[in-house]
């Protein structure tokens, strides 16, 4: 087929339908390599929409290529766990075996090097994704095996070789060479479960009494801002709608978090059970499991599922032989942007848009997905919901804490022996977590990943629960032996800045100033007077519209606050009338590059 | 019609139930500072700047509707400071030559600038490197001085209703871009409507000289807000 006729094909695939744009970029992307400037214009044309519509999601997210990305797309992880863990050696060793940069693709074509933001796989880095499939645990050599495959032609298959992860990372239609790493599989999520149970003793229950139930057992969002989700679903239920909406989010972006992989490896028949559940409680007909791009690895096995679900009758029409009840779920695919995991960005990207958060009032529960009354629940979250639906209130209110009830997933990793997952009670300490991690001479620990806190040894006693470190579950240990703003404060500050949707102005322009007035202060040319503009540009960055912008400088101001001497031992302390942040050469780059002058 | 009372820095007022917080405070005599906001246009609060205290809690004008016993606080010296800031930023972000562009005097970015007070922006200048596009048979889009306020994306239409300008990329390298196709066959007045729609000089026409002399247009007669509360 030519382009035209698979642009044409693909879009028929989704009945020409603009709010399915996210679907049809990633078809086209598979079939064409890449979307060139006229595919956007054809598929504009055959949308009847404007090219710059197109254009907008197009080039919002990271995994739109525009250009050719090589026979095989190599995007390493240049999160800060992958450095700890010896990225920056394996990128040398791509680039020195493909004979290209980051970001080029080799002469020949067949390579294309390229950077991206955390993929989830922290507790086995560094990692890559090639042509979209995950290769964990990266050595300089293997690096050069995979280019040497590639140059050959291997398969994807055949580049992966054997040695597929524990559990259904092995499945036939799975296939990963992920492991899962489940250290301590605690009660709710890891606990015992039988798919369809909770299904079967929630269809013989009202609808207000499930709502009721999971009220009583204080069940909140397990994506780090914990909303009751008993509130979420009575909003959503007494809302008015043509059609109402589930949603889990399985948006995963915040570096150092891979719970959620992990959940849809293991227990995906649980994840939709709760959105059958969370549809029985609110009227809706249609969910959607809204999953970032860097798990798509999964998106056959997790069809698989949906399909044996049909099969049993706990999915589709009449669900659990009750008239009536009709519930299916999609998968929408993101396509390579954090802020997506903000709930109203998520319901934008899911119609096909830019993934820029909406304006609040009105929310999801009012006006959502296509308008209607929309929930939007956490992985974890729903797993918790099945678990008290089948095992009680009373059950769940024994673990955790007074305002934290039940369990939480925790993605560990960093300096320990022992990074993964761990499903432990709300009101563990820090240090137990560290300890149970087996993690030793601990300078820092970023607490629910860059969006957190970054906090010191004297708060090792603070315990994880929505009243003290709240938190989405993420934990990277930071040795001793780290630059805490080389290593660290700056890499996150410069992963706000990319994922930054544009939208409001403070986290548009300052997520960027901060990284030059950090990268000033870390060469030893910041001022005292630096450090307080970044510690007041908190009270600005709270102003914007979603919780990115609200956090986007929390690696640089909790780290003022727990660790202001490594501020303070880097700074120019030479005479203040002298300004040292002016650098002449750079001012006069352009100047000298044209006349050629500075350069003998 | 159904009247509202709400209060409004420590004042009791009615406005229309559900009118937008920002026209009914201009109603009311007190004026609360936009720049992305523009009258009939769906707003969307990008620029931050119209940010009040409604019930004690941020939120911005902009976007808040008036609802019965909603108590809104304009002005407290942070919500002043973060307003100056936002001004500060966008003047850093960008590259803004107020002496040589043809909006001097009409810019409500300049003229905001003028009602805070700005002299050195604290914050540091970016000086990005953006192009100008001049493509276009009847619209300069000049990047340098885009403040990236969506106002002509979401107030700017051909005659079939469809998109002219819309948002490309993301972060610090967002960008508005025009579309060739819808905006082929624009009339002069619409490109002389998305030149007004824009709040700077970011969206010019092409062929057309400056109507009213610098020093007699609107905001070197008066400042921005005047015309609200004096």
């Amino acid at each position: 087929m030519t382009s035209p006729e698979i642009i044409e094909t693909i879009i028929a695939r989704y009945q020409g339908d603009e709010t399915r744009l996210m679907d049809i970029l990633i078809d086209l992307q598979d079939e064409l390599g890449h979307l060139s400037s006229e595919t956007v214009v054809q598929i504009a044309a055959a949308l009847k929409i404007p090219q710059v519509n197109v254009e907008q999601t197009v080039s919002f997210y990271h995994f739109f290529a525009r250009e050719p990305r090589g026979v095989y797309t190599v995007y390493l992880n240049n999160s800060v766990v992958a450095y700890f863990r010896g990225a920056a050696e394996v990128a040398a060793a791509f680039e020195e075996a493909a004979q290209c940069r980051f970001g080029e693709v080799s002469a020949d074509g067949v390579v294309g090097l390229f950077q991206t933001a955390c993929i989830g796989m922290s507790d086995q880095e560094p990692s890559a994704l090639i042509n979209g499939h995950v290769f964990p645990r990266l050595t300089p050599q293997r690096a050069r095996e995979l280019v040497e495959g590639m140059r050959a032609g291997w398969t994807i298959l055949e580049l992966k070789g054997t040695g597929f992860g524990d559990g259904n990372n092995a499945h036939p239609l799975v296939r990963a060479l992920v492991r899962n790493h489940i250290r301590v599989p605690g009660l709710t999520v890891f606990g015992e479960y039988h798919p369809g149970e909770a299904i079967a003793k929630v269809t013989q229950m009202s609808s207000g009494e499930v709502i009721a139930t999971i009220k009583a057992a204080s069940v909140r969002g397990r994506g780090g801002a914990g909303f009751p989700t008993g509130m979420k679903w009575e909003f959503a239920r007494r809302a008015t709608g043509e059609m109402k909406y589930i949603f889990c989010n399985a948006d995963e972006g915040e570096p150092g978090t891979f719970k959620d992989r992990v959940i849809l490896t293991e227990r995906p028949q649980m994840v939709f059970e709760g959105m059958v559940i969370a549809a029985y409680a609110v009227g809706a007909r249609q969910g959607i499991l809204y999953v970032r791009n860097e798990y798509r690895y999964l998106h056959d096995y997790l069809e698989s599922v949906l399909e044996d679900m049909r099969r049993r009758n706990l999915l589709g029409a009449s669900i659990g032989g009750v008239p009536g009840f009709h519930f299916d779920v999609s998968i929408q695919f993101g396509a390579g942007a954090y802020v997506c995991g903000e709930e109203s960005a998520l319901i934008e990207s899911a119609e096909g848009k830019r993934g820029e958060p909406r304006d609040r009032p009105p929310f999801p529960v009012e006006k959502g997905y296509l308008q209607q009354p929309t929930v939007v629940n956490n992985v974890e979250t729903l797993c918790s919901v099945v678990q008290v639906m089948l095992k009680g209130t009373d059950w769940y209110n024994r673990m955790g804490t007074e305002q934290s009830k039940g369990t939480k997933v925790l993605s560990i990793s960093g300096d320990c022996d022992r990074p993964g997952i761990y499903e432990v009670e709300w009101g563990f300490s820090v240090r137990d977590m560290l300890a149970m991690a087996g993690a030793r001479d601990v300078q820092a620990v970023q607490v629910g990943g860059p969006s957190g806190a970054c906090i010191a040894p004297g708060e090792f006693d603070r315990v994880l629960a929505y009243e003290d470190l709240a938190t989405g579950g993420s934990l990277i240990i930071i040795g001793r032996h780290r630059d805490l703003l080389r290593d660290v404060v700056l890499n996150f500050t410069r992963f706000f800045r990319e994922e930054s949707c544009g939208a409001c102005v403070p986290c548009r322009a300052l997520t960027g100033m901060a990284q030059r007035i950090l990268e000033r202060i870390i060469d030893g040319k910041g001022r005292a007077e630096d450090v307080e503009h970044l510690k007041s540009w908190l009270g600005i960055m709270r102003y914007n519209r979603c919780g990115l912008g609200q956090t986007a400088l929390h690696p640089i101001t909790s780290t003022i606050k727990n660790f202001p001497h490594l501020y303070e031992e880097r700074l120019d302390q030479s005479d203040p009338r002298f300004a040292p942040t002016f650098d002449l050469a750079a001012a006069l780059e352009d100047y000298a590059a044209a006349t050629g002058a500075g350069t003998e | 019609m159904a009247f509202v009372r709400f209060m409004l820095d420590g004042q009791e007022y009615l406005a229309e139930e559900g009118a937008q917080l920002v026209a009914a405070a201009k109603d009311c005599g007190v004026y609360i500072p936009t720049l992305c906001n523009y009258p009939g246009v769906r707003p969307k609060g990008a620029c931050r700047i119209c940010t009040v205290l409604v019930n004690g809690i941020p939120h911005t004008a902009c976007t808040t509707k008036v609802v019965e016993d909603m108590s809104v606080v304009t002005s407290t010296p942070e919500l002043e400071a973060f307003r100056k800031s936002i001004v500060e930023i966008l003047f850093a972000e960008g590259n803004h030559l107020c002496p040589i562009c043809e909006r001097s005097g009409n810019c409500e970015l300049q003229a905001l600038a003028y009602r805070y007070r700005m002299t050195v922006p604290q914050f540091p200048y970016l000086f990005p490197k953006r192009d100008v596009e001049a493509w276009h048979p009847k619209l300069i889009k000049d990047h340098n001085r885009c403040i990236l306020c969506k106002r002509c994306i979401r107030g700017i239409f051909n005659e079939e209703g469809q998109a002219i300008f819309a948002f490309g990329k993301r972060g610090d390298r967002l960008i508005i871009n025009i579309d060739p196709e819808t905006s082929k066959d624009i009339s002069d007045e619409l490109a002389q409507q998305a030149m007004d729609i824009c709040p700077v000089g970011a969206i010019l026409r092409k062929g057309k000289g400056f109507d009213v002399p610098i020093g007699r247009r609107t905001y070197d007669q008066q400042p921005i807000g005047s015309e609200v509360a004096p």
